[in-house]
């Protein structure tokens, strides 16, 4: 390995470690996904037929107004320099001003996405709660009644429409059963009563002590996190249960069973802890995945999050809001895999 | 020849020729996949969702366009409309069967194109190599960094609402993972000894890549792309439940969800139906794929 990196190095310079060129490299490969992600959503922007200057100065406009509004969105340009002013743009959080109210997109933005990011969380947290332990025990006991129904609540899983579900959840634990809050985040008379800190409604009403809202917010936020909480699980549990059966064939747990330990030793301190990188892995993935779940879910249960904004600003055509969302949740789910692999290299000695 | 003598031909361990020989695979695949009931399971319903689709007009009870206002929002069970009817008179049953003739035609599509681009992509990017590999895989990437639903919004949003914007929208968030699939199988293939004996024979890249790579790389795609199925039929139902795939009147599934939504606690069976349509589909898919990647690709999980 060492004669190797010296023969890199064969002009007389000094080889640059290993973690720098690594880091170099990452960071670069990052910086060219962000470029192409920002790239694709200029170019959607641009194939729209909507046209970008009457949007903004309407249809009787004069020619002169129109011509100046041209020229300030710099529409002239070509088309290269035009791209080179939204990375600029993007990069400093500008995404223009949304056409249905006039204010800046990112600013929206801001103010619905703890929305998401709480319901999501807590559709996360339902799934690994859930789902790592039932991947565990299906996996120890393979084929067992425990397996059957995680395989069969995995199948289903992937099979059902999120929207749907959500719909039918809606009808029987809401309308027929009157167990959970409707749609919406919290009941109408506790809008707005607690102070907006983290603009995450549960964490702000712990914050400001005012269990009332806490626990009507919550009635309302089971369901739809519930929901997003059983695809995750469908997810997680599944793959909990390969990496187990892998781990569990493998000879040390054979020796660690021939030694006498308990089985619940060999279980969770022996094939558990050499899975737990890779669960990391999945549920950084499963994380990420919530997010574009909830988008449906957000609708159908009138949650005020990203998803919404993006498809009411679709169906009103307001393409700077719809590029904008488009953008953030798609720089979201790169920076979580970044993450997931940081994790990885971070926890997995094998990796580093 | 008696059937017991066809079996024996085709489960020889001599084959006489090549056709032979690969009847007798394609049985001997036939037998485990026809062993696991419950592939076979899917199979029967996605057959029983062509005959359907097939014979639309012959089966739907009633024109799945006729709105019959005096008659709205029928429950279940009504005599002449078991599935009862919409928020406009139609009935729901008539609307199920047409829509799946939406639901096939949008499948049939996106699993056309998106492993064929996926095909092309992957296959060139691995036996090319270079920069081209390289130029390749990031865009690759790049499209898969994006969440699919929300890169498909975007596409149809560009693109303007219906059917055909939908199928392209799905097909360009759905070929990243089959070019990543070719790719992987290329690369293994290409240094195979038999490809450097095609080369040596002169055969240009062309060739070899459409004559000896394609083929080796079609039975994980297939596999992939049953699985990757019932994905599909979601999106476009997500699509149409947003109002961004196929346009009212017409009876696509996920449409059908919407339109039923806003009368969901007093009319329940107008939104349950479509769904369970689309449920039905969409687990006959995961358990045919299943199945088929049980039989072509043993390497995968079991």
């Amino acid at each position: 390995m060492a004669l190797a990196d010296n023969n890199g190095g064969a002009q007389g310079r000094a080889p640059l470690p290993k973690w720098l060129t690594g880091t170099v490299k990452t960071l670069g490969s990052i910086a060219v996904t962000m470029l192409g992600l920002v790239f694709i959503t200029f170019i959607i922007g641009r194939v729209m037929p909507i046209d970008p200057v009457l949007a903004i100065v309407g249809e009787r406009a004069t020619k002169a107004s129109y011509d100046a509004v041209y020229l300030q969105l710099g529409l002239d340009k070509p088309l290269i320099v035009q791209f080179f002013y939204y990375v600029r743009d993007v990069a400093q959080g500008n995404f223009g001003m949304s056409l249905l109210n006039a204010r800046p997109v990112a600013e929206d933005i801001a103010r619905v996405f703890p929305a998401t990011l709480e319901l999501a969380s807590l559709g996360v947290i339902f799934g690994v709660v859930l789902g790592v332990p039932l991947g565990v025990v299906a996996a120890v006991r393979k084929g067992s009644w425990i397996d059957q129904v995680a395989r069969v609540l995995a199948l289903v899983g992937y099979s059902m429409p999120i929207f749907w579900l959500g719909l039918m959840g809606l009808l029987v634990f809401y309308g027929m059963l009157g167990w959970v809050g409707g749609p919406g985040r919290v009941g109408i008379f506790y809008e707005d009563v607690v102070p907006t800190v983290t603009g995450m409604l549960l964490v702000d009403s712990i914050i400001d002590g005012n269990w009332t809202v806490f626990k009507d917010a919550f009635s309302h936020i089971i369901l739809p996190a519930s929901l997003l909480g059983y695809y995750s699980l469908a997810y997680i549990s599944r793959m909990t249960r390969s990496f187990m059966l892998e781990q569990l064939s493998a000879e040390y747990i054979t020796t660690a069973r021939v030694k006498g330990m308990s089985e619940w030793d060999v279980v969770w301190k022996h094939a558990f802890r050499n899975i737990r990188v890779q669960l990391i892995t999945v549920i950084a993935l499963s994380y990420a995945g919530l997010l574009e779940g909830s988008v449906l879910t957000e609708i159908i249960f009138s949650w005020p999050g990203i998803g919404s904004y993006i498809t009411t600003a679709l169906l009103a055509a307001d393409m700077n809001a719809v590029l904008g969302g488009t953008v953030v949740v798609g720089l979201i789910f790169i920076l979580l895999n970044i993450a997931s692999d940081l994790l990885y290299k971070v926890f997995d000695p094998r990796a580093r | 020849m008696t059937e017991q003598t066809l079996r024996q031909w085709l489960l020889t361990d001599t084959p006489t020729s090549r056709r032979h020989a690969k009847l007798s695979a394609l049985y001997q695949g036939w037998l485990s996949f026809s062993g696991n009931t419950m592939a076979m399971a899917g199979l029967w319903i996605l057959l029983a969702l062509l005959g359907i689709a097939l014979f639309a007009p012959i089966i739907a009870p009633h024109d799945p366009f006729v709105q019959d206002l005096g008659n709205r929002l029928a429950p279940l069970g009504t005599p002449g409309h078991i599935f009862g009817t919409d928020s406009l008179g139609r009935d729901i049953l008539s609307r199920l069967i047409y829509g799946s003739r939406i639901t096939l035609y949008i499948v049939a599509l996106v699993a056309l194109i998106a492993p064929i681009v996926g095909l092309l992509v992957g296959t060139v990017s691995g036996y090319v190599g270079g920069w081209v590999d390289v130029v390749l895989m990031r865009i690759t990437d790049i499209f898969l960094a994006f969440p699919r639903l929300v890169l498909a919004l975007a596409f149809v949003a560009a693109l303007g609402a219906g059917i055909e914007n939908a199928v392209l929208a799905i097909s360009l968030t759905a070929w990243p993972p089959y070019a990543r699939i070719a790719r992987a199988e290329t690369l293994t293939i290409r240094s195979a000894d038999y490809i450097a004996a095609i080369q040596l024979q002169g055969a240009g890249a062309m060739r070899i890549i459409t004559r000896h790579i394609w083929p080796l790389c079609i039975s994980s795609l297939i596999v992939r792309v049953t699985l990757d199925m019932a994905g599909i039929i979601l999106a476009a139902a997500g699509l149409g439940f947003l109002g961004l795939g196929a346009q009212p009147p017409s009876p696509e599934w996920g449409a059908m969800i919407s339109g039923g939504r806003r009368f969901i606690l007093d009319h329940w069976w107008v939104a349950t139906m479509p769904g369970l349509a689309i449920f039905t589909v969409s687990l006959a898919f995961n358990l045919l794929g299943d199945g088929l990647r049980d039989v072509l690709d043993p390497k995968g999980e079991k």
